[in-house]
């Protein structure tokens, strides 16, 4: 709803010019769970007249209903729209409400309290020009007021709004504010918050939201709606670097080509020279196209169509780039990464790495450490949890063309998408390129993989064996060698044990020192399969995410899965190395089938079941396979 | 003043209209099928007056689908065809074959089993019929509480259904629009838009929509404190009601039975935002099926509507 504009009854034309020409301030409520956020929006709509009167009507009903106010009435139910949130009196969810003054037009986006749903806060606060930061006098600052300000300050935000709510329960003490006013100007100091406003306030009885408060007489600042109506967010200016990630290529005909994007930064006129990175192709612009007729000039945050002089090829995932400092391009970066996955994240995981038009398959190469957000110390980490911030050195399946986050939100962030269930599981602001792209080039060398596997009589395999322990893997494995050697076959059997007394010796039976395990076994079975051998590994390898990562790293077609499936009563009962006695005693921890999870493989390519199935006959049907499947073909 | 300077900021509408044809062209490039949820109204013709823009010189790579009730009214009808054939667009027109077999209708059935069946699980089997993985529809997040959490790209699963706890949270502007087979996408390029904001852009854009909207002498009888039009003969009089002219316009468009029109005199759209922006009541008080309990959107919408 509007403000109740003097010109909306007298002159509406004129109204509707004034009311075009506002601009718009985006902005973020976040601080504690029952700091007063909902109720804060839910005032400054009320204070404003901006709510209409069904909608009063049943926040009035409501509020008798589930209101926590007594006879009064509870302004938080305005924004607190999900049920399950009425219910429990908090905010589960980002809500955005839509309001405008004679000044400007607001987008705010309440964002949730509760650590669980620290990500919404998040959410809220990319898109946001401001953040308000809530926090409740009688508690002060707290570690969720930390969070939201160190997450702010992650995403950019440059401008703070410092709420010191409920100063009706301190008497409104000068005292107080001035405590919290010191504590929080102390920990944000090295945060990059450009203006940070410090407003006293009581949301629920309406002083200083948006008419100054008699009973604050000490404070001289706005309030908190003079404050948003008039504090200047304009950053961005033509002259910033021309960026255009390229969203879709339009082809209705052989006549027309043009690409679509809307601008980042900086603006567009045509004739001038662009190059598109990460190809470093070169031309000049014909025309802006849209349906209202060519541009002259397009600026920042406008959607066009960029029609070029010269035939090449550019897609989605390349970024138009002016001449003068075009995007860097690299396929290996250090990354801030909030996490927000109930599975933790693991270094050596590959996951897909979306920036704002491109999606590469990215693995977490090193996480060098985690944010602890209570001092913002780092500490070192294996894994990072659920709502946890890490620094970590990214590779990805192949370059991308990008912008460091302090220069370019759009073309310097990313989200993180599990390949398996496809949701969003962390979001990413890239720091800089740690240029190992361009200094490790693989040894193009004259002998190649076909050539040493034409030698050997064979084609390479990797025989990917995984089961519980004392499924009988290795003695599967272990007769299957045999045979193909007596075939005459190149063999190498990678098996756990052995690599764990070498190798791996440094790892322990950790989650992340078992992805790290498997890791190193695939990277060392696919230089062997590169050398043109069979090789056989057999890994308990409990986790689908990393079998699928090692089939992955090997060539189409060459990796093969064997589901060694024994029940865990039948592997136990054998206990062949009486590890099972041990792990049932307690005295081995993260045990495979006791303690720690084993995932089952989906689709394998073979399955054996070592109940039903002598090994001889198992290592015969995996000979059998290979021999159908032209393994064992040998080479003309 | 230079060329950049004038040109600097772009205004409210402006940026609106951007992210719009942004998150359109968005969802061409990353889903192989997706449809325009067409539903006649102001909101669904802004929707499709966007979604020329973004694929300008092309036409935008996608049918239309209209979830016809059988209950609309006839000039929403007359307009969708008229439109669909001037603007050479595909349109699919699907209504549930069980609800005309049963004779589902609002006045037999009452609101809610009527929209259920001849909205939502139409909805439903159209979508499975074509097997599409994204659906534009029309909603803004201004409309009704729950649909202000709502995200731009609402992830349903293989039933449709829409679970508030399990959505995907929307950074900058990175959409992720990945789904397993069977899986679908809702996506709704109007979310930041106001009611306010429709009209003005309407009105800047000259965007044609239903007259409907525009106050006229109509017959109208009152029921339940709402002004319902007479649009057909399907409408049962009850005792003691009588069917009056009246000049009336609508701020919504829907089924007629279940759509309260309001006196007015707002022949122009300047007329019709001032009403708006005077009025004291928003715009969905006009719609029957809304008022049935608090929580009844967020419901609906779990079961799989827009």
């Amino acid at each position: 709803m509007a403000y109740q504009d003097k010109l909306i009854a007298n002159d509406i034309l004129a109204y509707l010019c004034k009311h075009e020409n506002k601009s718009l301030l985006r902005f973020i409520t976040c601080g504690s769970v029952d700091d007063g956020k909902s109720t804060l929006i839910g005032r400054l709509l009320y204070d404003s007249k901006l709510l209409y009167e069904d909608q009063m009507a049943e926040i009035e009903r409501d509020s008798k209903k589930s209101g926590t106010q007594g006879d009064n009435i509870d302004l938080a139910l305005l924004v607190d729209g999900l049920a399950a949130e009425r219910e429990q009196g908090i905010t589960i969810d980002v809500a955005y409400r839509y309001f405008s003054t004679k000044k400007r037009k607001f987008i705010v986006a309440d964002t949730p309290g509760h650590e669980q749903y620290t990500r919404n806060m998040a959410t809220g606060a990319s898109t946001a020009d401001l953040a308000i930061i809530l926090i409740d006098a009688c508690k002060g600052v707290l570690e969720q007021t930390k969070r939201h300000s160190y997450i702010a300050s992650l995403l950019g935000l440059k401008h703070i709004v410092v709420a010191i709510n409920k100063m009706d329960l301190v008497d409104f003490s000068q005292d107080k504010f001035g405590e919290i006013v010191d504590t929080f100007s102390a920990f944000s100091k090295d945060m990059g918050f450009a203006n940070i406003q410090y407003i006293p306030m009581s949301a629920l009885n309406g002083e200083n939201i948006t008419a100054k408060s008699e009973e604050i007489p000490w404070y001289d600042g706005p309030s908190l709606l003079a404050h948003l109506e008039t504090i200047d967010i304009s950053s961005t200016n033509t002259r910033e670097p021309f960026r255009f990630p390229v969203q879709w290529v339009n082809r209705p005909d052989a006549n027309f080509r043009g690409y679509c994007g809307t601008i980042a930064s900086g603006h567009i006129k045509p004739g001038t020279e662009i190059i598109a990175m990460p190809s470093g192709k070169r031309s000049i612009v014909k025309e802006i196209v849209t349906m209202d007729g060519p541009l002259e000039i397009a600026v920042q945050h406008q959607s066009v169509t960029l029609t070029l002089e010269d035939e090449i090829d550019i897609s989605r995932g390349d970024i138009i780039c002016g001449i003068d400092g075009p995007a860097e391009q690299s396929d290996q970066f250090q990354a801030h990464i909030l996490w927000m996955s109930e599975k933790k994240l693991y270094p050596g995981r590959t996951y897909l790495l979306k920036t704002t038009n491109a999606v590469v398959p990215v693995s977490i190469t090193a996480l060098k450490h985690k944010v602890n957000i209570n001092d913002f110390s780092k500490a070192a980490a294996k894994a990072l949890c659920h709502n946890e911030i890490g620094l970590c050195n990214l590779s990805l399946g192949r370059p991308i063309a990008f912008d460091p986050y302090d220069n370019n939100k759009t073309t310097g962030s990313f989200i993180l998408i599990d390949r398996q269930s496809n949701e969003t599981i962390g979001m990413g602001v890239l720091q800089f390129s740690l240029r190992r792209a361009s200094n490790i080039v693989w040894q193009d060398l004259e002998i190649g993989k076909t050539e040493r596997a034409i030698q050997k009589h064979q084609n390479p395999a990797v025989l990917w064996f995984t089961g519980l322990s004392g499924s009988g893997k290795s003695t599967i494995a272990n007769l299957l060698e045999q045979k193909l050697h007596d075939m005459g076959r190149h063999t190498y059997i990678l098996d756990g044990d052995n690599l764990r007394h070498g190798l791996n010796k440094d790892l322990g039976f950790t989650n992340a020192d078992r992805v790290e395990n498997i890791r190193r076994v695939a990277e060392t079975a696919k230089l062997m399969s590169d050398a043109g051998l069979i090789v056989l590994v057999s890994f308990i390898s409990p986790f689908r995410a990393e079998r699928n990562m090692a089939r992955r790293l090997m060539d189409d077609g060459e990796f093969i899965e064997i589901y060694v499936n024994t029940p865990l009563e039948v592997a136990e009962k054998r206990d062949v190395k009486g590890l099972y006695a041990r792990a049932r005693s307690g005295e081995i921890k993260n045990f495979t089938g006791i303690d720690s999870e084993y995932q089952a493989p989906q689709t394998p390519e073979i399955e054996v079941n070592t109940t039903t199935l002598p090994a001889i006959n198992a290592a015969k049907k995996i000979t059998e396979y290979l021999n159908a499947n032209g393994f064992l073909e040998t080479h003309i | 003043m230079s060329l950049e300077q004038q040109k600097t900021n772009l205004t409210h509408l402006e940026r609106l209209e951007a992210e719009s044809i942004y998150i359109m062209r968005e969802v061409v490039a990353q889903c192989k099928n997706s449809v325009m949820l067409y539903s006649v109204g102001k909101d669904s013709s802004v929707m499709l007056h966007l979604a020329l823009k973004a694929f300008y010189p092309a036409r935008p790579p996608f049918p239309l689908l209209h979830v016809d009730t059988g209950w609309k009214f006839k000039k929403m009808i007359a307009f969708r065809d008229r439109r669909v054939q001037e603007l050479g667009l595909e349109l699919h027109v699907h209504t549930n074959p069980d609800g005309i077999a049963q004779k589902i209708g609002p006045f037999t059935h009452g609101s809610s089993v009527h929209t259920d069946i001849m909205k939502t699980q139409a909805l439903k089997q159209a979508l499975d019929k074509y097997k599409f993985d994204a659906a534009f529809g029309g909603a803004r997040r201004d409309e009704e509480k729950s649909r202000a959490k709502e995200r731009i790209f609402s992830f349903r699963n293989a039933a449709h259904r829409w679970d508030p706890k399990n959505q995907r949270p929307e950074l900058w502007n990175n959409y992720n629009a990945r789904v397993s087979k069977g899986e679908s996408m809702r996506v709704f390029p109007l979310s930041n838009w106001t009611e306010l904001d429709i009209w003005q852009y309407i009105y800047k854009e000259d965007i044609q929509i239903p007259d409907l909207y525009f106050a006229a002498k109509r017959p109208v009888v009152e029921r339940d404190g709402m002004l319902i039009m007479v649009d057909d003969e399907r409408m049962p009089l009850e005792e003691g009601e009588v069917v009056r002219e009246e000049m009336v316009r609508f701020r919504t468009l829907g089924c007629y039975p279940l759509t309260g029109a309001v006196l007015s005199n707002a022949v122009t759209l300047p007329d019709i935002i001032q009403e708006m922006l005077l009025t004291t009541t928003s715009e969905r008080q006009g719609r029957a099926i809304d008022r049935d309990s608090n929580a009844s959107m967020e419901d609906k919408k779990q079961e799989g509507y827009f």
